[in-house]
Order: C-alpha cells, then sequence, then structure tokens
C-alpha cells in the first residue's frame, strides 16, 4: 500500500516547498505583513519626531512590537485555506505523522513571514535611528524570536482554524505566550544599543526556540484535530 | 480504465465492520443505531434524506470526527487501536476537493502523493491523463471549472491502491460522461476486491451489485441538520 518510499523527511520537505511555492505565486498575500512592518516603522518617526536620540532610544521596542504584530496578522491564515479547501482533511487523514506536518507547517510559515522580517529589519533600523552597532543583534534576536512567534501561533491557529471568526480569539490565545519573546527580544536589542552585552537574553530567546521546536507540534496537531471534529 | 499502476489488492473479507454505530450532535443521535459491513469487492451506497448524517458518518469512519458511539472496527481490529492501518488503506474524498488553487493539477497531486509517502511523477501523469485532465495538468487549478478541479481530485483514485474508498458525494459537479467513467471506475475498484463506501444521490445505472444502507433519523432528534463541515 502507499507507504513510506519518500520517508517523515520527505513529507516534510514536500510540504515546506509547496507552501513557499504558493506563497511565491500569492505574492500580495505575503507582502501584507511585511508591508504593515514596513508603515508603521516609517510612521514612528513622522508622529514622534525626527529627533535621533529620542528615535534611538524607542527603536528597540517598537520595531519588536511591530516584528510580534506582523506575525500575529500572519498567523491568522496559517491553516485557512488548507482548512477552506480540504487539504488539512486530506492531511489529517494522511498515513504521515500530524506531528511532523503540523512543524513542517509551521517551518514553511516562518520561511513566508518570519525570515523576511528578519532581512527587511537592518533597513528599519536605520530608519529608527537604532546605533549600527545593534543591528546584528537585531538580526540575531529576530531571527531566534521570530521563529518562536511562529510555532507558537500555529498553536492559536490551530485551534481557532474552525471557527468563522478566529481573529480576536487567536490574539487572546497566542499575545500571553508572545509577551516573553518580546522582553527577551526588546531587552536584547536595548542592551546592545547600550553597549552592554546581549548574551543573556539571546541565550534566553535560544532556549525558548529549543522549548518550542518540539513542543508546539503537539498542541497544533491537537488543536487541528478538534479544528476539524464538527 | 484503471490500468497497470493500479496493482491488484487481494480480497478480504469485512474490511470494516460497524457495529450500533450512530452519529451524536449535541448529545442527540442524527440517526438510528447502524449495523453495517463493508467487504472487499463490495460498494456500499449510504442512503436517506438530507441531514440525516450521511457525511457525518463517513467522517466518525475516516477519522474526522469522533461524535459516534458504537463500535467501528478495520479488519477486525477496533479502529481506534487501528488507525494508522486504517490511514494507509483507506482514501477519503470529501466534500471539499483539497486542490490548491494557486498549484496546477500535476502540482497538487505530486504533492498529495508526496504526503500519501509515494512520489512517482510518472503516476500523476497517467492518473491525470485517466481523469480527462491531461492537457490541463500545467495549468494553475484556479483556472479549472469545478467539475475539473473535482476530476483532479478524483486522479487520486489512480495514485495510491489503497482497499477502501470513501467517496461523499463524489459525483457532485461532474459532467454526464464523467459520471459514467466514475462508475466504471467504482465498479473496476470492487472487481479488483476493493472496497467502495459512498454517499450520492444520483442513481447508479451502471454498477450491478451495490449494497444500500439507509439512515434513518432518530426517533428523538427529527430535526437534525446536515453536517457540512465548516458551518454552523
Amino acid at each position: 500500500m502507499a507507504n513510506t518510499e519518500l520517508g517523515a523527511f520527505g513529507v516534510m520537505a514536500a510540504l515546506i516547498r509547496r507552501d513557499v511555492q504558493i506563497a511565491l505565486r500569492r505574492r500580495a498575500e505575503m507582502a501584507n505583513p511585511l508591508l504593515f512592518f514596513l508603515m508603521v516603522c516609517t510612521l514612528f518617526p513622522l508622529g514622534i519626531g525626527p529627533e535621533p536620540a529620542r528615535l534611538a532610544a524607542l527603536a528597540p521596542g517598537v520595531i519588536w512590537v511591530v516584528a510580534l504584530l506582523a506575525c500575529l496578522l500572519a498567523s491568522d491564515g496559517l491553516f485557512r485555506t488548507d482548512y477552506d479547501d480540504g487539504s488539512l482533511e486530506q492531511m489529517l487523514l494522511s498515513p504521515a505523522s500530524t506531528y511532523l506536518l503540523a512543524l513542517a507547517k509551521s517551518v514553511a510559515h516562518w520561511l513566508i513571514t518570519g525570515l523576511p522580517l528578519v532581512l527587511m529589519s537592518p533597513l528599519l533600523a536605520v530608519l529608527m535611528q537604532l546605533p549600527a552597532g545593534a543591528i546584528p543583534t537585531l538580526c540575531l534576536s529576530l531571527l531566534l524570536g521570530t521563529a518562536v512567534l511562529s510555532l507558537v501561533g500555529a498553536i492559536g491557529a490551530g485551534l481557532t482554524v474552525g471557527l468563522r471568526r478566529g481573529g480576536l480569539l487567536i490574539s487572546l490565545i497566542v499575545l500571553p505566550l508572545y509577551i516573553p519573546v518580546l522582553i527577551f527580544g526588546a531587552s536584547a536589542v536595548q542592551a546592545a544599543a547600550d553597549d552592554f552585552s546581549s548574551s543573556g537574553q539571546l541565550a534566553v530567546l535560544g532556549a525558548l526556540l529549543a522549548l518550542a521546536l518540539p513542543l508546539t507540534p503537539l498542541a497544533v496537531a491537537a488543536g487541528l484535530r478538534i479544528s476539524s471534529d464538527n | 480504465m484503471p490500468s497497470a499502476f493500479a496493482p491488484q489488492i487481494p480480497v478480504a473479507a469485512n474490511l470494516l465492520e460497524l457495529r450500533g454505530v450512530a452519529c451524536e450532535r449535541d448529545d442527540a443521535l442524527l440517526f438510528e443505531p447502524l449495523d453495517m459491513a463493508v467487504a472487499g469487492g463490495s460498494i456500499v451506497q449510504l442512503e436517506g434524506p438530507n441531514g440525516v448524517g450521511k457525511t457525518s458518518l463517513l467522517r466518525c469512519i475516516a477519522g474526522l470526527s469522533s461524535r459516534y458511539r458504537g463500535d467501528m472496527r478495520w479488519r477486525g481490529q477496533s479502529l481506534q487501536v487501528a488507525r494508522a492501518a486504517f490511514a494507509e488503506e483507506t482514501l477519503y474524498l470529501g466534500h471539499h476537493p483539497g486542490v490548491k488553487a494557486a498549484l496546477s493539477a500535476r502540482e497538487n497531486l505530486l504533492w498529495w502523493s508526496a504526503l500519501r509517502g509515494i512520489g512517482a511523477s510518472d503516476q500523476v501523469d497517467a492518473a491525470l491523463a485517466q481523469v480527462g485532465l491531461a492537457d490541463y495538468e500545467s495549468s494553475p487549478c484556479y483556472q479549472l471549472s469545478a467539475g475539473q478541479q473535482r476530476r483532479v481530485a478524483l486522479a487520486r483514485l489512480f495514485l495510491a491502491p489503497v482497499p477502501l474508498w470513501i467517496l461523499d458525494e463524489p459525483f457532485t459537479a461532474i459532467d454526464k460522461h464523467g459520471v459514467a467513467q466514475l462508475e466504471v471506475w467504482i465498479s473496476d475498484h470492487a472487481r479488483r476486491g476493493g472496497a467502495v463506501l459512498l454517499t450520492t444521490h444520483q442513481p447508479l445505472t451502471l454498477i450491478e451489485r451495490v449494497v444500500k444502507v439507509a439512515l434513518s433519523a432518530a426517533s428523538d432528534d427529527p430535526a437534525a441538520e446536515d453536517v457540512v463541515d465548516g458551518e454552523y
């Protein structure tokens, strides 16, 4: 019968490839959170005033908060189309493990939304007058942090995908879990901007990622089963 | 005709057995508890008025829903234990075709076969030719009509040679010629020892021996509504 000639990682790779392929064909949708990120960070200097010192003081927090909101905005759509067109049913019913499929979906989602945010962040750092020395830390903290945000966001997305209006609910479920990432991410950048070592905060972000990577797919898989059960 | 790439499936006695199974909705039974057996080589058609719970029953059997009472067995084993084996040996086609609009028919089937752990692209081409989409394999699915999208989903029947097909309203949006073809595929599958469990309101004309199982609405809850996933 249909069995594991491809192996578990082959299935995951196929799913990631599929999602990236779809995202590349629907660039407008993919650009939405990025545009939000860019717009808010551009509006801030206009609203607050262009003095470099004041902007630089706000920069770590602003960039991190906006990145977090952009991730939240994007996570609602993680399973939406798969649910609507029946692909999710096929995934849940396939012999492949739901855990690995959930992990692959989260990884693909990060590649589509989180990674572009990270790549765009140096530009916004310049816009927000962040000291140049803090930019590598900003990128690194966002690299670790957005990965955690994608993994955690998948929990909310999986649980609410069966509801017609899950938008608000997903924020309520996911925001408390986002907060530690925000605290350590922003404080890493702040430390780097003040010429202190940020390795402690980055290590905590790394630890959060190491926890989220194996654990969140369990919750996502369970959430998807509940969502499909109606 | 399903051809060389769909190998013979060994005939097995009762693949699936249901004993006293009834779907639940808000703690009420949708239909009277049902006893049913699906043996290799048989075609079982679930019958009943709209809303009696045919789709719910198929979703429970497929494993998408756990809202049922009673005992389901797969090859003699309780389905709760045998889910993994069951998943490898069944193919479920529900109301939604599970076809990605942004991908081409070919990409859709390649992804689906990867999901099933098989990765042969020549089989995909053959399956698409089989369902009459050979000329459309690389156009994105949002350009295809509803019936053609349905055919993309049906092409899966030729990709994974599994014993049990669970088809929920497979004839939706399919043209007359396509309906006749699908009926031939279904009876061919049964002739090769496979089993088909389906719901349809279309009269099956070409299939000789269809076992009809009628669901009757549970007496205490006559106003049960049809369960279309995603709607309330």
